[in-house]
């Protein structure tokens, strides 16, 4: 007999609300809600709620809310009734924990520790209502000298350069991770903000080559769906190296939704496993990278920035030093809190870094050894509102990568069930009848909306600060005060504690 | 057909120059490790005198061809997805890495890694030949496509492919002429002797290598063949506890 393991959550009606529509029943793909047809009674089953709160949302009545369990283990400081649970699971069924989204566990956040600063009295603030405020960002290799032709004049020596109307784009997710459209929601988005979103590691499908400028496309070790036409149709091609969810672990997507147009975009048989190991097994030091990173612009031509992908972990600022020396124009780096459509639970809550000791020490590296202007950084990895993205552009970034943020304005409730293609927001699932959930109108207007607000207060808080252009902004410490930090992690950061 | 004299030009003005040719047959004289040749062009016919370097031919397009007289490097090939690509000679590790079309003939021996990630989506199924030997893993995480090892060059009772074939294949075929199992083979591939039915789909290619190298096809034809096609298409389904 397996050991028993009791439900996560409670699903609660209020008998005296609900008027029995069976609304909850259609809607719970997890099948929690049930209808007694004697009783003429719902009925829950606590045990399939994963609490996305699409019932909850959808109840006529609002009869409904869920809760954690109450029930409880012996008090115990070292073993968590969570921790105990996870150990049965794993002596009934023998299986790595698998799990999805982000990092949940409650390790400090230096983001939240940190402050910014605003203008007074003198070097007057700015009123962003009234004056223009530059967030225009190019990114890529910024050549460092000057060369005229004969005449004297300027000769444009610049390579290949992404411009975004704001620094924030959405990160790589697979078509496969999440829907079709999820994925048209962030392309139509994209297009309308002037950013870029990432179309992963699974290809592009026919449909959105449409947004190719507003896209970039991925290179992954499985090398799904990629050929020539799928490097050109992108505005940058990125290498896909590591990701913060699960730095040294690759990508998986389970047979049973490799169906349909995501093979076919992929490329791979139907109803196979497409397999993308985290190792690319052509590449084994920096001048391997460098060999890929040229054929790419070989391909194409020189006509797209290559960005490459790397998750933050220990000596990241030596790994991004190499990446900058093998030619790609933008690195990407991914911190530890960074979500997933899949993962081994253990990597994801205990590998990598934050993204903001990795970010400031990858900056402070590159601009030791003088080649900052080489590559752009972009980083995500949880950033989860206009301040964390003001603060990781004064800590060095270019530009910053959102995805779990961009999927809560879909609709995501971070029910962290993404493996299990029950998503009942119609997001990180291939069922049709869940994908219809979502409709890539609105999604894209949620999307839309979600980024002028941030935009907003960024200017908002530039002007506070007396600052009018991101470029001013960005690496700039002094605007960054640290709060309840050691001297250690202020040095990594290279900011002041609050009060110097 | 145009000829180029590969001598004093840099891969990229190479490459440059191969691109403005598209659709055109070339010849590339005095090649000397110039990498991406071929690197994502349609259509283009390139036949090279000397050696090219890595990636020859990566993410090459439907209707190109490359013929090399001499050994070819590191990744030849490259998530090709259309035409093909004859090396008179040897090629290095990972050749056809992730190709997803086209074909890949190589007359004398393959590095470590040939064939790994290759894919195959409706009509498009990517073959590699290799006529010589082969190193480790060889089709590791295959997931389509075919692979014929013929190990021309092998001594008598040795394997023509090193350690580790088929790590990971999930779809495909890895055909090995010989009929001598490799040693360390994946608990996941499944191996047989060939029945004259399983030879099918490679007749074709045994005619071309032949042909394109001067091989007696009866003999490549009469061979013991052993098949290697994976026992799952989902080898790590049962490897994760859900929750
Ligand atoms: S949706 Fe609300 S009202 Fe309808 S059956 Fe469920 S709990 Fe009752
Ligand atoms: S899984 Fe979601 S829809 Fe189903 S009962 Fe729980 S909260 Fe409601
Ligand atoms: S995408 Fe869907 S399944 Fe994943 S966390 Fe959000 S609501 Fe849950």
């Amino acid at each position: 007999m397996d050991l028993y393991v009791h439900p996560r959550f409670e699903v609660l009606r209020s008998e005296k609300k609900c008027i029995c529509c069976r609304v909850c029943e259609r809607q719970c793909a997890n099948g929690a809600h049930g209808y007694d047809e004697s009783a003429g009674t719902m009925e829950s089953y606590d045990e399939k709620c994963v609490n996305c709160h699409r019932c909850v949302a959808l109840c006529p009545t609002k009869a409904l809310k869920i809760a954690e369990t109450s029930h409880s283990f012996r008090q115990n400081a070292n073993w968590s009734g969570h921790t105990i649970q996870e150990l049965y699971l794993q002596a009934n069924t023998g299986g790595v924990l698998l799990s999805s989204m982000g990092n949940p566990r409650p390790l400090p956040s230096y983001f939240d520790r940190i402050l910014l600063n605003a203008s007074q009295v003198t070097n007057p603030s700015i009123d962003p209502l009234r004056e223009p405020m530059e967030t225009r960002t190019f990114l890529g290799k910024k050549n460092q000298t000057v060369t005229r032709d004969t005449r004297g004049r300027l000769k444009d020596n610049m390579g290949a350069q992404l411009e975004l109307r704001a620094p924030i784009m959405f990160s790589a997710m697979s078509l496969g991770s999440i829907s079709y459209n999820a994925h048209a929601s962030l392309a139509n988005a994209a297009r309308e903000l002037g950013i870029f979103y990432n179309c992963g590691e699974g290809g592009l499908h026919k449909d959105f080559y449409k947004y190719g400028p507003n896209t970039i496309v991925q290179v992954a070790s499985g090398r799904f769906g990629v050929h020539q036409p799928y490097l050109m149709a992108g505005a940058a091609v990125e290498i896909k190296m590591g990701q913060g969810a699960k730095p040294g672990i690759g990508g998986h997507l389970p047979g049973h939704k490799n169906m349909g147009q995501i093979a076919a975009t992929r490329m791979t048989p139907e109803g196979s496993d497409a397999i993308s190991p985290a190792p690319h097994h052509d590449i084994y030091s920096i001048e391997d990278l460098r060999q890929l990173v040229y054929s790419l612009k070989e391909a194409t031509g020189n006509t797209k920035p290559i960005i490459v992908k790397i998750a933050a972990v220990h000596n990241v600022a030596a790994i991004a030093s190499g990446v900058a020396r093998s030619g790609a124009d933008i690195i990407a780096i991914d911190g530890f809190r960074g979500g997933t459509g899949a993962a081994p639970t253990r990597i994801r809550d205990n590998v990598g870094i934050p993204i903001e000791l990795a970010l400031a020490s990858v900056d402070q590296k590159l601009r030791d050894e003088g080649i900052r202007s080489d590559v752009s950084l972009v980083v995500g990895g949880s950033i989860r509102s206009s301040t964390d993205w003001v603060k990781a552009i004064a800590l060095g970034a270019d530009a910053c990568y959102i995805a779990t943020g961009a999927l809560l304005a879909l609709g995501c409730h971070l029910c962290r069930s993404c493996h299990t293609n029950l998503c009942n927001w119609g997001i990180a699932t291939q069922r049709p009848d869940l994908v219809r959930r979502l409709n890539p109108e609105i999604g894209a207007e949620h999307l839309v909306n979600l980024i002028k607000a941030w935009q907003h207060e960024l200017r908002e808080i530039m002007g506070g600060m007396g600052i009018n252009s991101v470029e001013a902004l960005r690496g700039n410490r002094l605007m960054l005060r640290g709060v309840g930090m050691t001297r250690e992690e202020l040095d990594i950061l290279g900011i002041k504690h609050a009060g110097l | 057909m145009t000829t180029i004299d590969a001598k004093a030009l840099h891969f990229s003005q190479l490459g440059e120059s191969l691109r403005a040719l598209a659709g055109q047959e070339v010849q590339v004289k005095n090649c000397l490790g110039h990498r991406y040749i071929g690197a994502g062009i349609s259509g283009i016919s390139i036949d090279i005198d000397g050696i090219p370097g890595n990636a020859l031919g990566a993410y090459l397009l439907e209707g190109s061809t490359i013929v090399t007289r001499g050994n070819a490097q590191d990744a030849t090939g490259d998530t090709m997805s259309g035409g093909s690509i004859v090396i008179h000679g040897s090629t290095g590790d990972a050749v056809g890495y992730g190709m997803r079309g086209g074909s890949i003939f190589v007359k004398g021996n393959a590095g470590y890694r040939a064939g790994i990630h290759m894919k195959e989506f409706g009509e498009k199924c990517p073959k590699l030949v290799i006529g010589g030997k082969a190193g480790d893993f060889l089709g590791e995480y295959q997931a389509g496509g075919i692979i014929v090892v013929l190990g021309l060059n092998a001594k008598q009772g040795e394997p023509c492919v090193g350690r580790f074939c088929g790590t990971g294949q999930h779809g495909g075929k890895i055909f090995l002429r010989g009929g001598i199992v490799p040693n360390e083979l994946p608990p996941q591939v499944f191996v047989k002797q060939t029945e004259p039915e399983d030879l099918e789909p490679i007749v074709p290619l045994l005619e071309q290598y032949a042909a394109t190298f001067g091989v007696d096809l009866g003999m490549l034809k009469s061979s013991p063949y052993l098949l290697l096609t994976p026992n799952s298409a989902n080898p790590y389904q049962s490897l994760y506890a859900q929750y």
